[in-house]
């Protein structure tokens, strides 16, 4: 019965929490229509068929996504001093790194990391032969960036994924 | 001016420094835009303006109202969450479609097909 | 004073946003790839939306939030279909 009409309980969670937030009220017609909203919705997204998602690793979620907005600051800043200061001649380039995630929406995560992070953008991924394709802004050392998305991102989507 | 004479001072002062900061972001970011050398390189500045520019304008908006309605409005985070979650879409797709039409012109700075992509 | 010290960011954090704008129109006139017009295209919307809270901020009205969010939605579907149409000359296949 509660998986027939809350087959992603999260998601109609998060579409209530999102209506809520979009009206800025508490009142009784608005988080009815918000919880028919999310019901509708989430049956509907069922109709898809998406893949499941195992999510375990709670806390090691939430340091990632600590780590990331620390990231994503930091080198907004050294985006920023290169563009405004930046007169040698810059190398940029592209990375190939062979990933050992296969899952899907580790896989999505790691994307948005990756393209929200100012100097870095995914540019491809070979689903074949596991290998990501990215753009670097300031390559100085290709090793080294290879190793710190793998060190810093992969390894805790490996354990929160799969 | 006579709204905003409400906020007390230190409030005034918050929302001014953030406001300036936001607005600082983005024009280092569009200025990326018009300076960087080619396509792969430019792709990268826009991110500052919809990370950190948009990160610290909507914040400066949230304080704003939150204390001139004396109670909390968060309206703005839509924003912010629903940017977070488009941009890289928007980007990738970009790069993409770039390094297609390069590689269908023969490019020699972009790296080749190395089996189906 | 402090209250003076806000209308001059406000105005200089818009005049900064005008000319990040401009930037971006100049990017998008001067191409000299259509990818570089359509991330000109993206990047200025993302200013205008910008430019528009800081509006916001300066009238005290929570409209200019619901536009902000509407320019968001709209330029996210219209780069998405640029870019489509770069990489196989159509938008729908």
């Amino acid at each position: 019965m509660i998986r027939r009409w809350l087959p992603h309980p999260l998601l109609s969670a998060l579409l209530l929490l999102i209506w809520l937030i979009f009206n800025q009220s508490l009142a009784p017609g608005t988080v009815l229509l918000g919880i028919a909203f999310g019901i509708a919705l989430g049956r509907m997204f069922d109709l898809l068929d998406p893949p499941k998602a195992r999510l375990r690793h709670y806390p090691l979620l939430l340091r990632l996504f600590a780590r990331v907005v620390l990231d994503i600051v930091r080198s907004n800043l050294a985006v920023a001093r290169i563009v405004l200061f930046g007169k040698r001649p810059m190398r940029s380039g592209f990375v190939a790194i062979p990933l050992q995630l296969t899952d899907r929406y580790g896989l999505a995560v790691l994307s948005c990391i990756i393209t929200s992070t100012p100097g870095t953008i995914w540019v491809s991924y070979d689903s074949s032969a596991n290998i990501l394709l990215i753009h670097v802004l300031d390559l100085v050392d290709e090793a080294g960036w290879i190793d710190s998305i793998k060190q810093r991102y992969e390894r805790p989507l490996l354990e929160i994924f799969q | 001016m006579s709204h905003l004479d409400a906020l007390p001072p230190w409030v005034a002062v918050t929302v001014a420094v953030l406001v300036l900061l936001g607005a600082l972001f983005a024009f280092v970011g569009s200025l990326g835009l018009l300076r960087l050398k080619n396509f792969y390189q430019r792709v990268h500045a826009p991110t500052l303006g919809t990370t950190l520019g948009t990160f610290f304008m909507l914040a400066a908006s949230i304080t704003c109202f939150s204390v001139l309605h004396a109670r909390p409005i968060f309206n703005e985070v839509l924003i912010g969450v629903f940017l977070t979650l488009t941009t890289p879409i928007t980007l990738m797709l970009l790069v993409r479609a770039a390094l297609y039409r390069d590689r269908e012109e023969g490019s020699q700075d972009v790296p080749q097909l190395t089996s189906k992509d | 004073m402090s209250h003076a010290l806000l209308d001059v960011a406000i105005g200089a954090a818009q005049i900064l946003l005008l000319l990040a704008m401009a930037f971006s129109l100049i990017r998008m006139v001067r191409g000299p790839r259509a990818q570089d017009r359509v991330l000109a295209l993206d990047a200025l919307y993302v200013n205008a939306m910008i430019l528009l809270l800081t509006i916001g901020i300066r009238s005290g009205s929570m409209l200019y939030v619901e536009a902000g969010l509407v320019i968001a939605l709209l330029g996210f579907a219209s780069t998405v279909a640029l870019s489509k149409f770069l990489m196989r000359g159509q938008v729908i296949e």
